[in-house]
């Protein structure tokens, strides 16, 4: 009995995940269908099948080049990460190793600068970029998406970081090794599903960024936020058009994350059982 | 072999000279098929001018006025020709933020834009920005309806006769709606149209001194007539319908008269697009006998901000884009059908237009019909027809927006929406310091 219970307690967790996946996804669904239906269709109202033409892909390369801010994107949300991780490890490094009074402190206050509306700093953002000639520069905007996500970075870091025994990194340092080699050779290994997770889904957020990325280029350093962008039109019909751009930029990062999926899953759950 | 170094050496040393001299300007402009198709003839432009090399950026519209306005306001200097309306160039050039237009070039005839248009976007007599096409607003109605109904519409209806006939043209069980209009909040959206046809009933924003009049009874009339045709009369939902969501329901016949712009004429005409093609007439857009049509008046326009680097050659391209040769040059390659509107006198008296665009009379005619500088019956402090041209309309424009969204909603009464606009408007130009 217990056990019928049991089984039919699992279809209905297994129904419910399902029902919870498929209304998640569905608007991305939706989005890659709309792409495959003419203007004229994707606006009559809701309907699964499209009618399978290829037209608002052919008319959207033909009006921008979608390699251009493909390789953009590519280099701003890679670049970033890599520099976030350069500066969180140590960051975290410290956090988690040799804690004081006032870490937890700076740790909500690191994660603080989040809670404001992005908005609020783009004219000082703005001047600062334009003083320095940063403007619609690839530095300039990596920069930017690596301090947007430094926190969570960081964040990510020190917990995993907290897992990780105090006892081995003594021992190494029993052994002579010096503070870099430690955190290279001993810590780092250990730490490769965290760091691992934390670049996925970091390289995952600086490329959905649309605030900053479409603000601060123009030609040169706009990635897939901005191709998406210039397909919304003010007058006239425009949905499978946007759809399709929406899907061809989603379709790498979506692939990326459905390869990596196993990896993303365990380290967010990493420490997450004690 | 020393020969050949030499030899590279120049031709390298000259490929750098060339690409040094080769100047390239940066043109922000929205998604639109107009525009689009300026992208893909610009062939013509660099083959005439090999030293400039232009580079589009296309924007939402909304997120082109932000990107713009902060470029513009901090003379960040990332744009060279900016794309913008009726609406910010009187503000802009009073602001010093853009260059007079005035190297256009001997034969670019600037006599020849539409009288209307140029006086919206000229301050103290001289031209800020060439107007890329324009735009006001009609009546679009389906013939088969009309005659169904037993009326025929006048070329100049009254605001009456559009509720006898959406009246009766209205037939929800075959999902036909009288009369479809903006109703989505927003400055551009709902108060677009509302303001245009607040002007025929005699209503105005403000007062000479600025005090707003949304407590006066010609607001009153506007709104009540508005929000009483569209319940009895509008599709289910119109208080989320802007531009497309109509565009959609009139090409699928779900609409006996839509009262929008006068490029929307060449979508509803389009029997790829629409069902209703060869249904569909045109008409000029409603009055009250007072002297004002509820028609607005809006050119997207090209613009030369201050602080770029590149002054001569962004002109050059101002000129070639908006100039007569390349409504030739759109004909030549597309038809005539598609030549960019409402800018050109001489196009409308081209009889291939005419022949090609049957709108063509009553958009002129249309655009003729607003006085940006005289927009409505009572006078006014202020330039423009469905706007008010202050910094600050664009935020009061959308405050009010959503109030009157609101009474079409049914979310609050028309008399509590116009208190709560008056004291919207009040506050905003207290601040402003327009009123004390």
């Amino acid at each position: 009995m217990a056990r019928a219970v049991t089984t039919q307690h699992k279809t209905i967790a297994t129904a419910a995940a399902w029902v919870v996946a498929l209304l998640i996804f569905f608007p991305i669904l939706y989005t890659i269908i709309t792409s495959f239906k003419s203007e004229q269709e994707a606006i009559q109202g809701f309907a699964l099948i499209p009618s399978g033409t290829m037209e608002s892909y052919a008319e959207v390369q033909a009006q921008s080049g979608y390699f251009k801010f493909f390789l953009n994107s590519v280099i701003l949300s890679v670049g970033s990460t890599l520099l976030a991780i350069l500066i969180a490890v140590p960051a975290a490094w410290s956090m988690a190793f040799s804690p004081t009074k006032r870490t937890k402190d700076v740790l909500m206050w690191m994660l603080s600068t989040k809670m404001m509306p992005a908005v609020a700093v783009l004219f000082p953002i703005y001047l600062i970029f334009r003083d320095t000639g940063l403007l619609d520069s690839r530095i300039g905007l990596t920069v930017m998406l690596m301090l947007i996500n430094l926190p969570i970075v960081v964040w990510m870091l020190y917990t995993y970081f907290r897992e990780i025994p105090g006892e081995i990194l003594e021992a190494a340092r029993m052994d002579g090794a010096s503070l870099w080699n430690e955190i290279i050779y001993v810590l780092t290994p250990m730490a490769v599903p965290g760091i691992a997770s934390t670049m996925l889904l970091n390289i995952i957020l600086a490329w959905n960024e649309a605030f900053w990325t479409i603000r601060l280029t123009t030609t040169n350093a706009a990635p897939l936020t901005a191709f998406i962008s210039s397909f919304s039109s003010p007058q006239g019909l425009f949905w499978a058009k946007l759809s399709a751009a929406s899907t061809l930029a989603i379709a790498p990062i979506l692939i990326m994350g459905w390869f990596s999926q196993k990896q993303l899953v365990r380290g967010l759950t990493f420490g997450a059982v004690k | 072999m020393k020969l050949r170094t030499l030899t590279l050496g120049l031709l390298s040393a000259s490929a750098l000279a060339f690409a040094a001299h080769a100047e390239s300007i940066t043109i922000a402009t929205v998604n639109n098929g107009d525009m689009v198709r300026m992208q893909k003839l610009t062939d013509d432009f660099t083959k005439a001018n090999p030293d400039i090399q232009l580079n589009w950026v296309t924007l939402e519209e909304n997120v082109l006025r932000e990107r713009v306005t902060t470029d513009i306001a901090t003379k960040g200097g990332q744009y060279d020709v900016m794309t913008i309306g009726t609406y910010e160039v009187p503000i802009w050039a009073k602001q010093s933020w853009l260059l007079p237009l005035d190297k256009l070039g001997d034969d670019y005839d600037v006599k020849d834009i539409i009288p209307a248009i140029a006086g919206g976007l000229s301050v103290d007599g001289k031209l800020y920005a060439a107007p890329f096409y324009g735009e006001s607003s009609f009546v679009m109605y389906r013939k088969d309806l009309m005659e169904k109904a037993g009326l025929k519409m006048p070329d100049a209806p009254t605001w009456d006769f559009i509720k006898q006939a959406a009246d009766k043209m209205t037939d929800r069980a075959n999902g036909v709606n009288g009369v479809c209009l903006r109703g989505k909040a927003g400055w551009g959206e709902n108060m677009a149209f509302l303001t245009a046809m607040s002007n025929s009933f005699g209503a105005r924003w403000f007062d000479e001194n600025w005090k707003p009049q949304f407590d006066q009874p010609e607001w009153k009339k506007t709104l009540q007539f508005y929000v009483d045709l569209m319940k009895a009369d509008g599709p289910e939902g119109a208080s989320s319908n802007g531009f497309n969501e109509n565009l959609a329901l009139f090409q699928q016949g779900k609409c006996g008269m839509w009262i929008d712009a006068t490029v929307a004429a060449s979508f509803v005409s389009d029997p790829k697009a629409s069902k209703v093609a060869d249904k569909v007439g045109y008409a000029l857009a409603p009055d009250n006998g007072l002297g004002k049509r509820g028609n607005w008046l809006w050119a997207w326009s090209l613009a030369i901000p201050a602080g770029t680097q590149k002054a001569d050659a962004a002109e050059k391209f101002v000129s070639w884009a908006t100039s007569k040769h390349y409504l030739e040059l759109v004909a030549s390659k597309e038809g005539w059908a598609n030549v960019p509107p409402g800018t050109r006198s001489s196009l409308y008296a081209n009889p291939e237009y005419q022949k090609a665009a049957p709108f063509a009379k009553m958009t002129l005619d249309s655009i003729n019909a607003a006085d940006p500088t005289h927009p409505t019956v009572k006078p006014v402090p202020y330039v423009g027809v469905q706007f008010v041209a202050i910094p600050e309309f664009q935020g009061l424009g959308t405050t009010v927006g959503q109030l009157f969204s609101a009474a079409l909603a049914g979310q609050s009464s028309v008399d509590d929406a116009l208190k709560q606009a008056q004291d919207a408007a009040t506050a905003a130009m207290t601040e402003g310091g327009y009123i004390k």
